[in-house]
């Protein structure tokens, strides 16, 4: 067995989950929603394993570095931070409607990294910048922020989708969703959560960029980008608990928020450049 | 208090305006990273025109994120920042530190969530029992006599009121240390020879020279590389002489590995070749020995040991990048050239002599100079942020009140409690609290 192999294990394994998670949704049918859960899991410990694997095998290649150094390593681990933020969120809100809006994350993180043209799939050699240990620090801490802001995502449309529906009849599949005072308070939550990690992200990064080039904070496009996110969590929160924002507004901004979170990764990758630009093979 | 509420007061302390701001900053940022940064101008003519060219220099965009406006939009954030907690810290100091045993009894029958327990025991009796429950559950309770009852008060963590501000004063203590380094600090880069020194450094953009103080020599640099021909390693040996000649720090650096002395700190960032070579030579039995810096071509004497030698060739290895060469070495004899690997020492024997010949590439090594002395205050800034967050986002401050009095020959228990975050989770957490007052008194 290889990583890769492993990989296409687990690209396989989100598709499936994705799918019995929407049938679950649609169909209200208790026992897909279990295999759903079961198959997730047993999934994430595949995954797991190939990112234990994939370190090892960067070993035996001579260059042994942490799995998180170009785009495909991160897209996998982006994923497998989904799953992980996901299964925590159905063990405390015993719910598991939320995974018709959550895997499907995981899964086209897995499948871009696997077939998106450009992507180095890759073990290759950590450029001298690259060799530190904030890396590891800075990219896992980034990667549960983003994988919160990626359910809250999930969540605000799952919001605007029980809002926008006149449908109120105890059948139709808008009814199985949760209550929507229920959602907006788990929205709140978890971009609080992402908002932390994201905090913590920025301040990892700085740390290393003052290791690596005596300078904390550069304006790379980058650096920039993450900090505009971070602008927009940061308004969200302050309109929700002072102005008292909530329901659809936040929803949307749950959406916005991951719009820029999605750019501050790939768009500047291939649309802008600076020193970040390794993301980009 | 004396604090005039005049109408520009209001607005700098008001939420709004920092949500205008954020939203304006977010927005604002984007430009620079779109538009390239601190090019010379005729590349923002090519890009955009004559016209665009010079509004982008009236708007100082090449630079924007040091621009006068951009600047001021952080300032505002900051003033924005302080006023509002100048606004609003005394009444939520107040929250911490307030007597709940003098609450206001009406309120409590109205705060949510709320219960009433009906026992026909007697007061006293009773808040021995509410004590305990309380107690129980992990709350510390102080009671009062009022209004011939007896109110019970307990609570839990109100000093995490103050969570927010520790976030807002850290992001003033961030950018007090950004202004600090860029007052008092500076940034600039230095280019410096193998075996050679330097005193001065160049600041970035202006190319000022900047004096150190003292000296720093570069031993030597050493490129390495994956067996794939990927650099691997810059490493530079750095020296720094002070006080008069003297050694006064030795650091190998790579990067992110620097060398600080004296507040200045040096950061390994690039490195130059000069298609020249240092050859070190030793006569392994009298100890004897020579350094010199060579070209390919060109025929080097040591007059000393009475020998000579050149580069003739220059031949690939395995490793993409690296290379070998073919050395030709003389003392008297003419004898057989012989290959060596850059970076490699061998021994040659010359006309009954012994020699250790090493060689490698000669490099200027890139350092990257800073001195900022804001950089701890910027850390601190960066550590209470992450405290204020954690304690704003996972911590409330809750209260329980216990209201024991006697109506119509029976004992009424009010339980009522509130918190200032996270209601859904308080409301569970009252739910057993009271229900264990609620065992104990029957
Ligand atoms: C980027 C800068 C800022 C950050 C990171 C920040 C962070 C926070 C956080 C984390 C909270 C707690 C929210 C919650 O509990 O859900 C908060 C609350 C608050 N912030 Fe900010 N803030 C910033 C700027 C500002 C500014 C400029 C103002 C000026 C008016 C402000 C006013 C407030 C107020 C009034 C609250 C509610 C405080 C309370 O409950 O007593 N914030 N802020």
């Amino acid at each position: 067995m290889t990583s890769s192999q492993l990989f296409g294990i687990s690209t396989l394994g989100y598709l499936l989950a994705s799918a019995l998670y929407i049938a679950t949704l649609l169909f209200k049918t208790k026992k897909s929603g279990v295999v759903a859960s079961i198959l997730t899991l047993l999934t994430f410990l595949v995954q797991t394993v190939g990112i234990g694997l994939r370190w090892y095998e960067s070993y035996e290649m001579g260059m042994g570095h942490a799995p998180l150094s170009n785009m495909y390593e991160s897209l996998v681990f982006f994923s497998w931070s989904i799953v992980i933020f996901y299964l925590l969120l159905e063990l405390k809100f015993h719910n598991r409607i939320f995974g018709a809006f959550a895997i499907p994350f995981a899964f086209f993180s897995m499948a871009y990294a696997s077939f998106a043209k450009g992507i180095n799939q890759e073990i290759s050699p950590l450029i001298p910048a690259l060799q530190s240990n904030w890396l590891i620090v800075h990219v896992v801490t980034c990667f549960i922020g983003y994988a919160a802001f990626a359910v809250a995502c999930g969540l605000g449309f799952m919001y605007l989708l029980k809002s926008a529906s006149s449908d109120t009849s105890e059948t139709g599949v808008i009814s199985s969703l949760p209550k929507l005072s229920v959602l907006d308070d788990v929205i709140h939550k978890t971009m609080i959560f992402g908002f932390l990690w994201l905090s913590a992200g920025i301040i990892t990064g700085a740390i290393w960029a003052n290791s690596a080039w005596g300078t904390y904070w550069s304006w790379d496009p980058k650096e920039t980008w993450s900090l505009i996110t971070w602008f927009i969590y940061a308004a969200t929160l302050h309109a929700r608990f002072t102005r008292g924002w909530q329901g659809k507004r936040i929803a949307w901004l749950a959406i916005i928020g991951f719009v820029s979170v999605i750019f501050t990764y790939f768009g500047v990758n291939f649309l802008l450049s600076g020193l970040h630009s390794y993301g980009s093979s | 208090m004396s604090k005039k509420k005049n109408s520009i007061w209001t607005f700098f302390a008001s939420v709004k305006l920092a949500l205008f701001v954020l939203f304006i900053l977010a927005i604002a940022s984007i430009i620079g990273t779109v538009i390239p940064q601190n090019s010379p101008v005729d590349v923002y003519v090519k890009q955009y025109g004559e016209n665009m060219a010079r509004l982008f220099q009236i708007l100082d965009i090449p630079d924007m994120y040091n621009s006068w406006w951009f600047t001021t939009m952080l300032f505002l954030l900051a003033l924005n920042l302080t006023v509002c907690t100048i606004e609003r810290l005394p009444s939520v100091w107040r929250m911490v530190v307030l007597d709940n045993l003098k609450t206001d009894l009406g309120r409590l029958s109205k705060m949510q969530p709320n219960k009433q327990l009906i026992t026909s025991k007697l007061p006293e009796e009773a808040a021995v029992q509410v004590r305990a429950g309380l107690h129980d559950k992990g709350w510390k309770s102080t009671e009062a006599a009022r209004d011939g009852g007896i109110l019970l008060f307990a609570q839990k963590a109100p000093w995490t009121r103050l969570g927010v501000y520790i976030v807002h004063t850290s992001i003033l203590v961030i950018f007090a240390g950004a202004m600090i380094g860029s007052y008092f600090g500076y940034k600039g880069s230095v280019m410096i020879p193998e075996t050679r020194s330097t005193d001065t450094i160049y600041e970035f953009g202006t190319r000022n020279p900047i004096k150190l103080g003292f000296e720093v020599f570069c031993n030597r640099f050493t490129l390495s590389h994956y067996p794939n021909g990927a650099p691997k390693e810059f490493r530079s040996d750095l020296v720094i002489v002070d006080d008069g000649g003297k050694e006064v720090a030795r650091k190998s650096i790579i990067v992110n590995d620097p060398l600080s002395y004296k507040g200045h700190t040096f950061y390994q960032s690039s490195y130059q070749s000069y298609e020249k070579f240092l050859i070190t030579l030793v006569n392994n039995e009298t100890k004897n020995k020579e350094l010199f810096l060579i070209e390919p071509g060109k025929q080097v004497q040591w007059d000393a040991e009475k020998v000579a030698f050149g580069i003739i060739n220059r031949g690939m290895t395995d490793t993409p990048g690296k290379f070998t060469y073919k050395i030709w070495f003389s003392g008297g004899d003419t004898s057989e050239p012989f290959w060596i690997i850059e970076g490699d020492t061998t021994v040659i024997n010359e006309s009954g002599k012994a020699y250790t010949f090493s060689m490698k590439e000669f490099y200027a090594t890139g350092l990257q100079v800073t001195k900022d002395p804001g950089v701890w205050c910027v850390y601190i800034g960066c550590g209470l942020m992450l405290f204020g967050l954690m304690i704003a986002f996972f911590f409330s401050h809750r209260r329980v009140w216990v209201y024991i009095s006697r109506e119509n020959d029976q004992t009424s228990v009010r339980v009522t409690g509130n918190t200032n975050k996270n209601k859904p989770a308080f409301d569970k957490n009252f739910e057993t609290v009271s229900h264990t007052i609620e065992e104990k008194l029957t």
